[in-house]
């Protein structure tokens, strides 16, 4: 078990050095100029703009830049933002807890709506309540979340008032913070929830009616079991298997943020990070922010890999 | 059981569907119901904007007047906050290495520079005691020198006394390449600067200068703190860790000082007790928050109500207009923020030619005609463009300049008229042969390329369409934006290479003085391989009798005769169709009717004025 667990970590380090590698190439070879904003301006001639690229070291060649780039990174510097002109990390440390927040709260209430509705959706096959869910789960799967979050911003915020449009970074002291916090949350995190427990649903129902039909349901049923005791202790535990699998797999996409519903929202989060600094060209934040993520992700896969083993016997390493 | 469990949840779905449906109903039914009358009553209900039940549906719609109506009484005494919001948001609080208008706005907030341009280009002294004139001795007879005045008694926010020092520190800090300052080049033409006496700094320029208001005006001449970046000079301006604090939280002079800094999220100032006025300063925060798209931005200042204040509306009026009219808010708006214009190329741009495609010494072969070009002006419909697409956000124009008002050109003309369009075109030997008309077998074939934009792209199908009318066909490109506006010299489809015949953007003088701006037309300027496409002239136009006016624009000093010469610059570009002006756009910004003091500028940061804003009922 050791043995595999660090030949996993061993694996991983070439994997996200080639990572890091063709984002890099990609970010360099993809037009775009973290000065366009002031490309027309006639007081911001190309000789200013050529100095400001000089000062943040554009001038050279971009293999040159990844060469230093890795080497500073390994010395644990993630260098400075273009637009802040102060340490990436830094960034990556004030948005890290919004994101958390609301795409990580929208995650667990997702899991935990959508595991008891696959249940019922699998005993009950075909019932109305079937039904009903495949149609939510549907809708939730193919309407866009800049659909549903234009939609709740009209309803909840334009024409019944009860929720901001704007997300505010407050300072949540107290119980009117705490009230502030959890009315601003409200749409983002309904929006995620609706597009998150849709998928998780359809996993949950798939994986539990994979496992109803199996013989060893029968068996337990003929031994007499309440039909209580058959879904919940047999049927459930392995149907859980995948499911669980796919839940750690998902993890990594907490930290990436949820870039349209974060931007729609204006929740400072990892998501939106992301995405303005693609924009603008922000090399070492787009750089730093895509090299957490395929960490994680090459984590979480290594975690999911584990966890199928300890949960299902008939898994073994080698 | 099983069948029990059925039925509970049967109940409970169709409870939770008349709810649905109840909720979803509501808010078509409000309307009706939001009498003035209720709005008293209801107030408390509102008020307390429990997002409770179906039933308090239309209590929470009226919540728009009660919310007025009890914030009246408290409009009279000062405090609490005010809330702006911009789209793009504040990412670092030196104006001197911003990479953005939003950080220029987020910095004038804390700091000063020696004078404001206000909402009719007028100069308004901020830390300077007056204006400069030849008149009152400030300024040079020979334009050599200007000699500023500063006020006595200005304090930094941190207690210490603001002198002619920090004025000869902020240019020092910007004269010095290798701090690459994003306004160096209000710095550069400047010789020195020194203290006379700890009140009075006199610029020397390099070379008699017709613009002395050049250096530090405006948000382009924010004063740094000399105590504070002293160290900062050169490249330690971003390398060195203290200095990257700095950044981020300047010390100032103006009425609020920093709070809290969320880069790239928000801003948090409050009140400067230090401020030369602090007693009248209104407000006790000031908050800036960013990010978000435009359309949305206006919705909270005039339709939720939950800011004050937004930026730079860039929506098109179809759903701009609506939003503004919903009562909560007024636009703001200055003389002008840009000029849209369709640029000829002058050159070929024909692929076959390979390198040598759009060089200048590649002649166009129609649109050097001077009646195709013409005709093309006269062709386009500038008033549908500009009450369909702009609405309130621009109106049709002749002219390359706009603002400031004493620039403007009363003289051109450009009218529709599709009949005359075509007569120039008959007369000068273009034939119709099918729909597109030719001359010496070479059809009227032009490609048409702008960025990718709403807008934009319903812009170029009204032209599309005008230019079919007169037997023009036109292909329409559009190119991303980050490319189309981008440096990158390894990329065809930027407008510095301009490899089509026709393209379209916006742009403007970036100073009162539009010197930089007209030289943008001149032959030295045009864009080549050679100049690596950098020269700022992208349609090729090169006139002698432009060159000679310009030569004459930038060797008077006589602001009388500059502003005559300025307008004859104008009208020359625009008789010969070097450019064709489309639309004036006002990027209008948004204020809540509570709020008091926003106008709209042109060349200064919308927030010049902050210290003087204030709410009302």
């Amino acid at each position: 078990m050791t043995q595999y667990i660090l030949r996993r970590v061993l694996i991983a380090i070439p994997t996200i050095l080639v990572i890091s590698f063709v984002i890099f190439a990609i970010l360099a070879l993809a037009p775009g100029d973290p000065l366009a904003q002031f490309a027309l301006n006639p007081a911001i001639p190309e000789s200013t703009r050529e100095r400001i690229r000089a000062s943040l070291g554009l001038d050279q060649p971009w293999p040159v830049r990844y060469v230093k780039w890795v080497s500073s990174v390994s010395r644990g510097d993630w260098g400075i933002s273009f637009n802040t002109k102060a340490p990436v990390l830094d960034l990556v440390w004030q948005r890290l807890p919004q994101t958390l927040q609301v795409v990580g709260l929208a995650y667990l209430i997702a899991i935990l709506l959508a595991i008891p509705i696959g249940i019922i959706s699998a005993v009950k096959q075909y019932s109305f309540f079937d039904q009903i869910g495949t149609i939510f789960s549907f809708i939730g799967f193919s309407v866009p979340s800049f659909f549903t979050g234009l939609v709740l911003i009209l309803l909840f915020a334009v024409n019944l008032k009860w929720f901001p449009i704007v997300y505010k970074t407050v300072d949540g002291s107290g119980w009117a913070g705490f009230g502030e916090q959890i009315r601003q949350m409200f749409l983002p995190v309904t929006v995620l929830v609706v597009q998150q427990t849709a998928a998780l649903t359809r996993f949950m129902r798939s994986s539990m009616l994979d496992n109803l039909s199996l013989d060893y349901v029968r068996t337990a049923r003929a031994k007499g079991l309440k039909d209580q005791t058959v879904v919940l202790r047999h049927v459930l535990s392995n149907s859980l298997i995948p499911v669980v699998t796919l839940v750690a797999l998902g993890i990594p996409t907490i930290f990436a943020g949820a870039i349209v519903t974060e931007n729609l929202f204006r929740v400072n989060g990892l998501g939106a990070l992301l995405i303005t600094s693609i924009q603008n060209s922000d090399t070492p934040v787009v750089m730093a922010l895509t090299f957490i993520f395929a960490i994680l992700t090459v984590i979480f896969n290594l975690i999911a890999d584990i966890m199928y083993g300890l949960l299902d016997p008939r898994v073994r390493f080698s | 059981m099983t069948h029990k469990r059925l039925w509970t949840w049967l109940v409970l779905m169709v409870t939770a569907a008349t709810l649905l449906a109840a909720c979803g109903g509501a808010p078509a039914q409000t309307p009706p119901t939001a009498a003035p009358a209720a709005a008293a009553t209801e107030a408390p209900a509102a008020a307390t904007e429990a997002p409770a039940a179906a039933t308090e549906a239309p209590a929470a719609a009226t919540e728009a007047p009660a919310a007025a109506a009890t914030e009246a009484p408290a409009a009279a005494t000062a405090g609490g906050k005010l809330t702006i919001l911009y789209w793009q948001s504040v990412t670092i609080l030196n104006p001197h290495l911003a990479s953005g208008t939003k950080d220029f706005d987020g910095a004038t907030v804390i700091l000063e520079p020696l004078a404001h341009r206000n909402d009719k280009d007028e100069l308004v002294p901020a830390l300077a005691e007056e204006i400069p004139t030849v008149e009152n001795g400030g300024i040079a007879a020979d334009g050599t020198s200007i000699t500023w005045k500063l006020k006595q008694g200005v304090k930094w926010s941190d207690g210490s006394d603001f002198t002619a020092d920090d004025v000869i520190f902020t240019w020092q800090y910007c004269a010095d390449e290798a701090t690459a300052c994003t306004t160096s080049s209000y710095f550069t033409p400047v010789k020195s600067v020194e203290a006379i006496d700890p009140y009075t700094v006199k610029v020397t320029w390099n070379a008699p200068s017709a613009n002395p208001y050049l250096t530090f005006v405006s948000y382009n001449g924010l004063i740094l703190q000399k105590a504070q970046f002293e160290k900062c000079v050169g490249a330690a301006s971003i390398s060195d860790a203290a200095c990257q604090a700095a950044n981020l939280a300047p010390i100032g002079t103006n009425a609020y000082k920093l709070k809290d800094f969320k880069p790239g999220d928000t801003v948090l100032y409050d009140k400067n007790p230090e401020y030369r006025d602090a007693a009248n300063t209104f407000f006790d925060e000031v908050e800036i928050k960013g990010g978000g798209d435009a359309a949305s931005a206006a919705q909270a200042v005039c339709q939720t109500g939950e800011v004050d204040y937004s930026w730079n509306l860039q929506v098109p009026a179809a759903v701009l207009s609506p939003i503004l009219e919903s009562g909560q808010c007024d636009a703001v708006t200055a003389s002008s923020s840009g000029i849209e214009r369709i640029v000829v190329n002058f050159a070929n741009p024909d692929p076959a030619l390979g390198d040598k495609r759009s060089e200048p010494d590649q002649p166009h072969p129609f649109l050097t005609d001077p009646a195709v070009r013409q005709a093309i002006n006269i062709a386009i419909d500038r008033k549908a463009i500009a009450t369909n697409l702009y609405g309130p956000t621009g109106e049709a124009t002749c002219n390359t300049v706009m603002a400031p008002a004493q620039v403007v050109s009363p003289n051109t003309k450009c009218d529709r008229d599709v009949e005359a369009a075509k007569k120039l075109l008959d007369d000068a030997g273009y034939v119709l042969n099918g729909s597109v008309r030719e001359k010496n077998g070479i059809p009227l074939v032009v490609s048409f390329q702008t960025s990718i934009n709403t807008l934009r792209q319903g812009e170029q199908a009204i032209i599309k369409s005008n230019l079919a009318e007169i037997g023009i066909q036109v292909n329409i490109k559009a190119i991303d934006a980050g490319v189309f506006f981008g440096g990158d010299t390894g990329n065809p489809d930027t407008l510095n290479k301009f490899y089509a015949d026709l393209q379209m953007y916006t742009n403007s003088p970036s100073d009162t003085d539009p010197q930089g701006y007209f030289e943008g037309w001149t032959c030295a300027k045009v864009n080549s391989s050679a100049n690596q496409w950098q020269g700022g002239n992208d349609g090729r136009y090169c006139s002698a009798e432009y060159d000679a006016l310009f030569e004459q624009f930038s060797k008077e000093l006589d602001p009388a005769k500059r502003n005559e010469l300025a307008i004859a610059l104008n009208d020359q570009i625009v008789k010969d169709n070097g450019i064709i002006p489309l639309i004036n756009r006002f990027t209008p910004n948004a204020k809540a009717k509570t709020l008091d003091g926003p106008v709209g500028t042109t060349f200064d940061s919308g927030l010049w004025n902050i210290h003087t804003w204030k709410r009302v009922p």
